[in-house]
């Protein structure tokens, strides 16, 4: 029901995140954000079973604050895969139900989307989606990405990917929240709805 | 240290006094005798084979944000199975002249959390001198829900309440569901009275066209679903608290909706 999808540039990361809040056939919400902040310039995209997002992302957030406070020099972007990674299992008796997409922009090793589901599968990868529109959309993006696009290209592909759900996929996601991360920082960027896509 | 005065000596964890809700630890907190798993329990009894126990969740409760405040409406009907309970319960929990809770679920289980976050919300103003918002409210709620997660509790309630960012509106359930909006409505009936009030809404309604409105998706809602009837009982949450707006019975209320229809 739920998508998540992420782009990486050679100097950016473009993300994105559906923004309906279901429970069973009723949309409770339709501006619900999906994307959390971890620090100036790391996103975590977070979908799956309710209540297990929320709390399993507030905890990651929480743990970096706490990391930062701890030590001086805020890690990497590649330490804090390792943090998420441990923890979707690592509570078994009762897992946490949540699939991920970590994106941020480290000074020195340039941008990253790291690609994580629940079972704590950790994969870095140039483009990556998550939920029953992956099925629909990685095809678009093995056949049109490049390691090279520029973000009005990445914008593009984007909209392809999203048009491509409007067009087959059988729940109405009418829009999309879109964040992109680079050197200055993560900035919010128009969100796309359905009719703009087109 | 004044602390070993209070607690007996040995014991620096709130968590060892027997009913008491301590949020945010992993440990159970709920008094049980030794060697019960609640959520074992519950699973041997959700077997296709065997016994069934079946959670219903017979109600329609309503709030909406608008211009002059939030709008709250719930209907009176508690259900156990096929048999009416009751059609005058109450619904709506007063947790303080500023915050009110709607129940739906199992109706245990929401009468007991929502007088356990009355509690912590009256414990939250005596220890902070200020009211607790809206927001801290719901999170409190959300916080013991997640403690049970698994356990088989039902609960769908919304938080409503007026605090310094003015009209608050969450909606809390027992998955840990938190969500603030401006419009939801919770119980089997829900669907019905989505319909309704998403139809009828108008940021720039008045005071009237609101109760009104409140009205019409409980009505509509008990017409169409067995497991909600009774009356309506409706609250006006504005600046300075609520007010109780009215309780009307929604057959008189129905009949009187659709006198001009079938003429």
């Amino acid at each position: 029901m739920e998508y998540l999808i992420g782009i990486q540039g050679p100097d950016f990361v473009l993300v994105a995140a559906d923004n309906v809040a279901a429970s069973s056939i009723i949309q409770m919400k339709h501006d619900y954000d999906k994307m959390f902040k971890l620090s100036e310039k790391i996103l975590l995209l977070c979908v799956g079973e309710a209540g297990d997002t929320v709390q399993f992302a507030e905890y990651i957030q929480k743990n970096v604050q706490l990391y930062k406070m701890r030590n001086v020099v805020p890690s990497s972007k590649f330490h804090f895969s390792d943090i998420t990674q441990s923890v979707p299992f690592v509570s078994s008796q009762t897992p946490y139900h949540v699939n991920l997409l970590l994106a941020g922009y480290d000074d020195a090793d340039g941008p990253g989307l790291f690609y994580m589901d629940h079972l704590s599968s950790l994969a870095k990868a140039p483009f990556a989606a998550h939920g029953y529109g992956a099925y629909l959309t990685l095809s678009i993006l093995d056949r049109y990405y490049k390691p090279d696009l520029t973000q009005d290209e990445a914008m593009d592909l984007l909209k392809k990917c999203i048009e491509e759900l409007n067009r087959r996929f059988i729940l109405n996601l009418p829009s999309f929240s879109v964040r992109v991360i680079d050197k200055n920082g993560i900035q919010e960027l128009q969100k796309v709805t359905v009719g703009a896509a087109k | 240290m004044l602390r070993s005065h209070i607690l007996p000596g040995g014991q620096t964890h709130l968590a060892d006094r027997t009913n008491h809700f301590n949020f945010g630890l992993k440990t159970q907190e709920f008094a049980v005798p030794r060697g019960v798993d609640p959520s074992r329990f519950l699973k041997s009894c959700n077997n296709e084979e065997g016994v069934c126990i079946e959670m219903n969740h017979g109600t329609t409760t309503l709030a909406f944000k608008f211009r002059h405040g939030v709008i709250v409406a719930v209907d009176s009907r508690a259900s156990a199975g096929q048999y009416l309970a009751s059609n005058a319960v109450n619904k709506v929990i007063e947790i303080n002249p500023y915050l009110l809770g709607t129940m739906s679920g199992s109706a245990a289980d929401c009468q007991y959390w929502e007088r356990l976050l009355a509690k912590e919300c009256r414990l939250y103003r005596l220890r902070n001198n200020q009211r607790i918002s809206v927001s801290a409210a719901s999170k409190l709620l959300c916080n013991m829900m997640l403690g049970y997660r698994g356990m088989g509790l039902s609960v769908g309630s919304m938080i409503c309440g007026w605090d310094k960012e003015g009209p608050g509106l969450y909606y809390v359930d027992d998955n840990g569901t938190r969500l603030s909006g401006r419009m939801f409505s919770t119980g089997c009936g829900n669907s019905y009275a989505y319909g309704v009030i998403d139809s009828g809404y108008k940021e720039d309604m008045t005071v009237e066209e609101a109760y009104e409105l409140g009205k019409r998706g409980i009505t509509h809602a008990t017409h169409r679903d067995a497991y909600s009837g009774g009356v309506v009982n409706m609250y006006h949450m504005r600046e300075d608290g609520w007010i109780k707006v009215c309780q009307e019975d929604v057959s008189e209320l129905i009949h009187r909706y659709k006198k001009g229809m079938f003429n």
